[in-house]
């Protein structure tokens, strides 16, 4: 039997490469990607609680949040070819304009 | 044997999540995130989430990673010498040292609560699916007609955002 502490600590360590991608990566898809981590990791974190608190509560928010997840990708990368249009350059360092 | 496949699914599920964030050409990034993503959903089998592994293989694996390397090789990068930002090194020991404390705070805590009304039994006499369907389309109906929204003004803000833009001409000059 895999305790439930197992499931949370995979989860922190998914989630903190995925803040660090956020943090040090400087390519713009690569931080998207780095998000998708963090997401994913909070989604091993509500399942598991959800197995082991026996809540159905748990899985619905998952499925919100990969439906959230899809959202997220389509806004951002349309974003990114707006921007990869205007600038050629996807470098989160040199978007620092809102409008241009 | 749980235990086997829950040690293979986690190790290789934080070795694809660092892949991820290290490696250098974008579209090996991606091909890392798969194996995550594949990974993370073995582990919604163990924990009787047949439903959730269905929609994170379509949806995560299927859908928003082809996404990413649509776009990826659409845009056709170049790697940067310098990929990561110049400063990594301040972000590296904190996380490092804050990442190891969490861990030895998660294993050490009991995580004991109130039990909620979908014990392991029952979930598995009608599926996962089922229990899921009727929890969804009774107690939270509202959110899931919100999440129909929001996926539908995602779709319409994509469309406005990628479309070309037309050239400014002025219809009082006409």
């Amino acid at each position: 039997m895999v305790p439930l502490s197992a499931y949370v600590a995979v989860s922190a360590v998914l989630f903190i490469t995925g803040l660090l991608g956020v943090l040090i990566r400087r390519n713009f898809i690569i931080v998207l990607m780095s998000v998708e981590i963090m997401l994913n990791a909070a989604n091993i974190n509500l399942v598991a609680f959800s197995y082991y608190l026996e809540s159905m509560a748990g899985q619905l928010v998952a499925l919100f949040v990969i439906a959230i997840a899809a959202g997220e990708a389509a806004i951002g990368l349309a974003i990114i070819i707006v921007v990869f249009r205007g600038k050629i350059s996807t470098n989160v360092d040199e978007m620092n304009l809102l409008k241009w | 044997m749980i235990f086997v496949f829950f040690t293979y699914f986690a190790l290789v599920s934080i070795a694809a999540g660092v892949l991820t964030v290290a490696l250098k050409h974008p579209v090996h990034c991606g091909l890392a995130l798969l194996a995550l993503l594949l990974h993370v959903s073995g582990l919604f089998i163990l924990l009787n989430a047949e439903f959730l592994w269905a929609v994170q293989v379509i949806v995560y694996a299927g859908a928003i990673l082809v996404l990413y390397l649509f776009v990826l090789m659409l845009l056709n990068l170049k790697t940067d010498d310098r990929y990561f930002h110049s400063s990594y090194l301040y972000f590296l020991v904190p996380a490092a040292i804050g990442s190891l404390y969490v861990l030895a705070l998660l294993l050490r805590s009991p995580f004991g609560g109130a039990k909620g009304d979908a014990p392991t039994v029952a979930v598995l006499q009608d599926g996962d699916t089922y229990a899921v369907g009727i929890k969804m389309f009774s107690d939270y109906l509202l959110q899931f007609e919100i999440i129909g929204v929001f996926l539908l003004g995602a779709v319409i803000g994509a469309i406005v955002l990628a479309k070309t833009p037309k050239p400014i001409t002025d219809k009082r000059e006409e």
